[in-house]
């Protein structure tokens, strides 16, 4: 599904390096997790894989079902089936979220050369997918995450993810934020996504959100590298004795 | 103090440049007034204060300049499809064969040209009127200039709830034109109208509007000023609003080398509300674009509300210019007043000057401003993008959502509509 290979990346404006030689491989129907001190490099990844302006790819390669991503536009790399669950989710004052959300979709599909979306149809879709997540209908009719709560930021990703049911789904510390009935209600919604053609790979810090989101292979992230990968064990490992040890054994 | 000599000759050019139409005593001596009223404060130059981000020179100087037609007969209309009274003026001229009769129940509609051939006429207490009122504390020359001059315009009393808008529809054929165009309006006491404009009359315009609300009127005031490229324009409202009245003002501005809006609203009876507002979308690529608007709200009474809400979208080296005041007299207490002018800028070509001014003299009122200046959210533009959108409907998108204040000032769910569909039009026919 998701394939990187020796990338390396650096601060456009700074030149200063932040991934030193990533190797990564979901497939399709698994998740993977990656966890990692802060400053290791876990959610610049998420932004060059999405497409974000400020870095630049000096080596290596990142394929999505055997496509080059790199080279894509950020919209490109959505209609591909690439889509990044915000850290910090962005306010948009203004833009509906049932605009933004139909504007999205239909974008997408038109980039796939598929029809757009009726509004009847995208309506009976929207409601039935807002409905798991809690998201009422006062919600989805305010700007796009203007006043929201963390929690509702969140759930609103999970949202825009259900609804656009994309290939691979790359989560960037979802759980920030979260109380603990929220990062269930959060979880849920990922796990409901969870399918055999669909990817994951969930960025953290911390393994009470892989609780909820069992991984199927975990790595942990470190100075702009991937030191060691495991099964879900290796992040309860983390949790018992942070990443002291780790870093050491990579050294 | 006496006038510089320049400004004299700036004056009397101007002046000796046009007929002044003869009718009724009342009205000659409402147009010699003004005559007198602008040669004590001279045409404006650009050492004005109240002229220093907008030169006055084209609208001053004794001919129009030039400007190219543009041709509308492939776009659709603003208003095309709202159900209305149709006046059409063609460079400033009256013409019957395009207007719609101008009879429509609970309201009294004349030409201004005949009105002033009237010897008695109610509209004699407000001609040059209202203007006169707000030449204080600001001096508004190229307003007396239209009180003098003007040519036509139309007279209109609303006497009850009128079922359909007064629509004056400004036709531009000739690329010298001139036109000076001064409505008279009165709306009585629990009368309700609402009137549109559209177009860019002339190759130069001046326009004035003095409009008087009695107690519990309601007005609604909405303009699209024209696809033309080169026209000039200069408009002002003056405007009474009484107790309980409210007064509502809308203006689209997609094109247009020079256009200065003044406002002059007064505030004189208690729980009133004034509320004007702007959206302003300059392309500076085939054609500048400078466009001002210039806003002066004085509360006399108590408990009023006024809202000034103005937004603009500059590219391609447009410039924006808002100067926008309240005035709250010591009378005026538990005034709640809101003032907000934003400027998007779409490069770093493009320009906007806010001068944004409170001046307040009781001591219980409420009074919010605020003024900002600002690029696209790249953030927003990233998140969108991210999400499949692509760069230019992105940025649409972001446009729309920054302007979307100043159109929900539009009450009628129709003409918001309407004006929302023209601003998309205005985007889509940039992108190219």
């Amino acid at each position: 599904m998701l394939e990187i290979k020796n990338l390396h990346v650096e601060l456009e404006e700074e030149g200063k390096q932040i991934l030193k030689g990533v190797d990564l491989t979901v497939e399709a129907g698994k998740v993977h997790a990656i966890m990692g001190p802060n400053g290791s490099g876990k959610s610049t990844l998420s932004y060059v894989l999405s497409g974000r302006d400020g870095y630049s790819v000096t080596d290596g390669s990142a394929t999505l079902l055997g496509e080059d991503i790199l080279e894509m536009e950020p919209e490109e790399r959505a209609a591909a089936g690439l889509f990044l669950a915000f850290q910090y989710p962005v306010e948009i004052p203004g833009v509906g979220n049932m605009t933004f959300l139909r504007t999205a979709l239909n974008a997408q599909r038109k980039l796939r050369g598929e029809d757009e979306v009726s509004a009847a149809d995208f309506l009976k879709l929207v409601r039935e997918k807002a409905k798991t997540l809690k998201i009422d209908a006062e919600m989805l009719k305010r700007p796009v995450n203007v006043g929201f709560s963390g929690g509702e930021k969140k759930r609103n990703e999970i949202l825009q993810m259900a609804m656009l049911e994309p290939k691979m789904c790359i989560l960037d510390e979802t759980d920030s934020g979260l109380d603990v009935d929220a990062m269930k209600l959060v979880s849920d919604g990922v796990n409901a996504l969870r399918d055999a053609g669909r990817g994951f790979l969930v960025i953290t810090h911390y393994q009470r959100l892989l609780d909820h989101i069992k991984p199927d292979v975990v790595h942990i992230m470190s100075d702009g590298r991937i030191i060691k990968t495991g099964g879900p064990e290796l992040a309860l490992e983390v949790e018992q004795n942070g990443y002291a040890d780790l870093l050491a054994e990579a050294v | 103090m006496a006038l510089a000599q320049a400004r004299i000759d700036l004056t009397e050019t101007r002046i000796a440049a046009y007929d002044l139409p003869e009718g009724a005593t009342w009205a000659n001596e409402a147009r010699h007034t003004a005559l007198t009223r602008l040669r004590a404060m001279g045409l404006p130059t650009a050492r004005d204060e109240y002229w220093k981000y907008t030169n006055p020179a084209e609208l001053t100087a004794p001919a129009a300049p030039e400007a190219a037609l543009f041709d509308m007969s492939k776009d659709r209309a603003v208003f095309a499809d709202i159900d209305r009274l149709k006046i059409v003026f063609v460079d400033g001229v009256f013409d019957p064969n395009q207007s719609d009769d101008l009879h429509l129940e609970g309201l009294e509609i004349a030409r201004l040209s005949e009105v002033m051939k009237t010897d008695i006429h109610w509209a004699m207490e407000l001609y040059g009127h209202l203007e006169t009122h707000g030449q204080d504390p600001v001096a508004r020359p190229l307003a007396a200039l239209n009180t003098g001059f003007a040519t036509d315009g139309v007279v209109i009393r609303a006497t009850g709830q009128v079922s359909k808008p007064v629509s004056l529809i400004y036709l531009h054929s000739s690329e010298t034109s001139d036109a000076v165009l001064h409505h008279v309006i009165r709306v009585e006491e629990g009368a309700e109208m609402t009137l549109l404009e559209q177009g860019p009359a002339a190759a130069r315009f001046n326009k004035v509007t003095e409009v008087d609300l009695a107690p519990t009127a309601r007005f609604h005031h909405i303009r699209a000023q024209g696809r033309d490229h080169a026209r000039r324009a200069v408009t002002h409202s003056f405007v009474r609003v009484a107790e309980e009245a409210q007064y509502k003002s809308f203006t689209l501005t997609c094109n247009g080398v020079l256009t200065r809006n003044e406002h002059v609203i007064d505030i004189v009876g208690d729980n009133a509300v004034a509320h004007v507002a702007g959206a302003a979308l300059g392309d500076g690529k085939r054609a500048e674009f400078h466009h001002d608007d210039t806003v002066f709200v004085t509360h006399r009474g108590e408990a009023c509300e006024s809202r000034q809400v103005f937004k603009k979208v500059l590219r391609n080296g447009a410039s924006g210019v808002f100067q926008g005041k309240i005035l709250v007299t010591p009378s005026a207490q538990k005034t709640d007043g809101y003032q907000i002018s934003q400027a998007l800028l779409l490069d770093e070509d493009s320009t906007f000057l806010a001068k944004p001014e409170l001046e307040i003299y009781a001591d219980d009122v409420k009074c919010s401003h605020g003024s900002t200046t600002g690029a696209i959210d790249e953030e927003a533009l990233f998140y969108l993008r991210s999400r499949g959108v692509d760069h230019a409907s992105a940025t649409d998108l972001l446009v729309l959502a920054f302007i979307a204040e100043a159109i929900d000032e539009i009450e009628d769910e129709l003409l918001r509509a309407d004006i929302a569909a023209q601003l998309e039009l205005w985007l889509a026919r940039r992108r190219d």
